[in-house]
Formats: C-alpha cells, sequence, structure tokens
C-alpha cells in the first residue's frame, strides 16, 4: 500500500521531469532552457528519493533504477497529465506546469507532515523547489495569455487541451483512503479546492476561461496510460535496458 | 519552437548585468549577464543561471543601459595620478598608547 502510494508520486516527478528535460536546447532562449532543466531536475530528484523510499518500504530488494527503468507501462503510476507530449509549443509546457505544480505544492505541504519522517523529510524539500516551479509556471502563463494575439490563442488552446487531465489529479481510491487514514500519505481530494483557488487567480491574470464541463475519470493510477508514454519510456529506458548493471 | 513566427527582438529582451553576493560576502560582485523583458524575469533567470552551484544569497539585476563604465581609452588620465601620492593612505599617523580605536 505504501509502495503503491509513493509510485504515483514518484513516477508523476519522474516522466514530468523527463519531459522537461526534453526542452534541452529548444527553450525560446537560453535563460528558459536552464529554467525548464532546473525544475526537471528538482524533479528528478524528488523521484530518485521516493523511489528509493518505495523500495525500502517494498523491501524486494529493487532500487531507483530498477523502478524507472525495469519496469513497463502497465506497472507505471503516473497520473495521465505528465505523460502528455509537447510538441515544442511553450504554451502547453508552461500551462502543464502550473496544472501540476499548483497540486503538487499543496499536496507536498500537507505531506510533510507524514508519519513516516523520510517521506515527510522528502515533502519538505520539495516544497521549496515547487514554490519556484509554481511561480515560474503562472508569471509565463500570465505573459503568454495575456500577451499577443497569437501567444493568447495558443495558450488558451493548451488550456484546454489539458484541462480533462486535471480531475485525475484530485481522485481518491482504496489506496489514498487507507494512507490518509494512517497519516502516511495524503488523498488528493483534500488539496483540490486550493487548488482550484491558485489556477482560477492565475487564469483570471491571464484573461484565459477557465474550460467549463467535468475534467474525465483518470486511468493512470491503476497502470493504464496514453499511448504517448510507451514511446517516452523506449526512449528513457533503452540505454539502460542496453547494458544492465552499467554504472557512471 | 517552430521555424515560424519572428524571432523576438533585442530590444523586446534587453541585456541585463547581474550581481550576486555570496552567504559569507559583504558585498555583492558582478557575475554575468542576461536576457530579459523585465525586471522579474529577470530576478529569476538570474537564480536559474547564476545561483545553481549555491553561488549566492542575494541577487542583483541592473539594466545594462543603467550602467555607465569609464572607458580604457581615459584610463591613463583616470587612474595614474593617484600612483605617487602616498600622502592619501592612511599609513603616516601613529595611534598613541592607550587610545582605543
Amino acid at each position: 500500500m505504501e509502495t503503491e502510494y509513493l509510485l504515483r508520486l514518484a513516477d508523476d516527478a519522474l516522466i514530468l521531469s523527463h519531459r522537461l528535460a526534453q526542452w534541452a536546447s529548444r527553450a525560446p532562449q537560453i535563460e528558459e532552457d536552464i529554467a525548464l532543466t532546473n525544475i526537471g531536475l528538482d524533479l528528478l530528484g524528488q523521484a530518485r528519493a521516493l523511489f528509493t523510499r518505495a523500495g525500502e518500504w517494498e523491501d524486494a530488494g529493487r532500487d531507483e533504477d530498477d523502478f524507472a527503468y525495469l519496469r513497463q507501462e502497465r506497472d507505471f503510476r503516473c497520473c495521465l497529465l505528465v505523460e502528455q507530449p509537447d510538441r515544442d509549443d511553450f504554451a502547453i509546457a508552461m500551462v502543464r506546469q502550473l496544472l501540476f505544480s499548483a497540486y503538487q505544492l499543496p499536496l507536498l505541504q500537507e505531506l510533510s507532515r507524514s508519519t513516516d519522517s523520510e517521506v515527510a523529510g522528502i515533502a519538505a524539500k520539495g516544497v521549496k523547489e515547487v514554490r519556484y516551479h509554481l511561480e515560474h509556471a503562472a508569471g509565463w502563463t500570465i505573459r503568454l495569455g495575456d500577451g499577443t494575439d497569437e501567444s493568447h490563442r495558443r495558450s488558451q488552446a493548451a488550456v484546454d487541451a489539458l484541462w480533462p487531465y486535471t480531475g485525475e489529479l484530485f481522485e481518491s481510491d482504496d489506496v489514498t483512503r487507507a494512507v490518509a487514514a494512517r497519516g502516511f500519505g495524503v488523498d488528493p481530494a483534500t488539496v483540490r479546492a486550493e487548488w482550484d483557488r491558485m489556477v482560477d487567480t492565475v487564469l483570471a491574470e491571464a484573461t484565459l476561461d477557465r474550460p467549463a464541463g467535468e475534467p474525465r475519470t483518470g486511468t493512470g493510477r491503476r497502470g493504464v496510460h496514453s499511448e504517448q508514454l510507451g514511446y517516452l519510456l523506449a526512449e528513457m529506458q533503452y540505454l539502460h535496458r542496453l547494458h544492465p548493471g552499467a554504472v557512471w | 519552437m517552430t521555424a515560424d513566427g519572428p524571432r523576438p527582438r533585442s530590444s523586446d529582451w534587453p541585456l541585463w548585468e547581474v550581481f550576486v553576493r555570496a552567504r559569507r560576502g559583504l558585498s555583492h560582485n558582478h557575475v554575468g549577464s542576461l536576457h530579459a523583458p523585465d525586471a522579474t524575469l529577470a530576478l529569476q533567470n538570474a537564480r536559474d543561471v547564476y545561483t545553481r552551484r549555491q553561488e549566492g544569497v542575494s541577487i542583483w539585476v541592473v539594466p545594462s543601459d543603467s550602467i555607465t563604465a569609464s572607458s580604457p581609452d581615459e584610463k591613463d588620465a583616470f587612474f595614474d595620478p593617484a600612483a605617487d601620492k602616498v600622502y592619501r593612505h592612511p599609513t603616516f599617523y601613529q595611534v598613541p598608547d592607550g587610545v582605543q580605536m
């Protein structure tokens, strides 16, 4: 149960960090290139720590590399939002970051009170990092939304395209209810109100419309992913699988 | 970023000079420069580019056009005359015994 829960958090961070790493050398300015890869590295650090802790709870001898490189799509527990490709569209990258970080920040703030002191420590450190991720993404969303006609059009398109995936972030199930009851983890439904408040504030200032209608229910937490995850994992895992056991 | 669309003009993204004060330092030192459209983003970019390795705890960013620098051509007239005026240095004064500085 604890392992399952931690893998969801770790997979979210790992997959989003990989999406951000794909921006290296492609960002609009070199300073933004470094900013995006910095955010990716922060998330990678969180993923590594969470995988290590998940391996300790599982007690089956798996380490961070085993989790990251040797599992297949159906074993991954990330939400669909972080898998979505951005096709080098900066607006999608920034809106995706806004929507995710606005969820991750209150989640980690709550998680830093976990009864597991390791998890609490990882979460507390993550809070400082994610505060910056959110500020960065919100700033860009506002600049793009309240920008030129083209940037407004593209950022609204990004919000519309990603909105359906936001519902999954806050879904509770047996796993989240169990870990929340024990004080080990956080039921994500409890951070929804804070997410709504922060995202609505940013969208309003960005002159962007919040899409109507309910986001669709998620499937990522039980291992059913979008097609894109397959390509992402093939690229990410290839080298490790080609040289099993290799170290730097 | 696709190939279509105009490139950002340098007037939209002017140059800023970045100064960072180290944790144990008293003064901000010049560490480099970057482009940004406004002060907020300049500060964030400076944080991302120039403090990745814990270089500092405080950042100043200044638009490069706000800085007026002395010209290398004027170097002789500006700085050489100070070379042989040793009386400007506080090295001849003897502090009497018992005086607390």
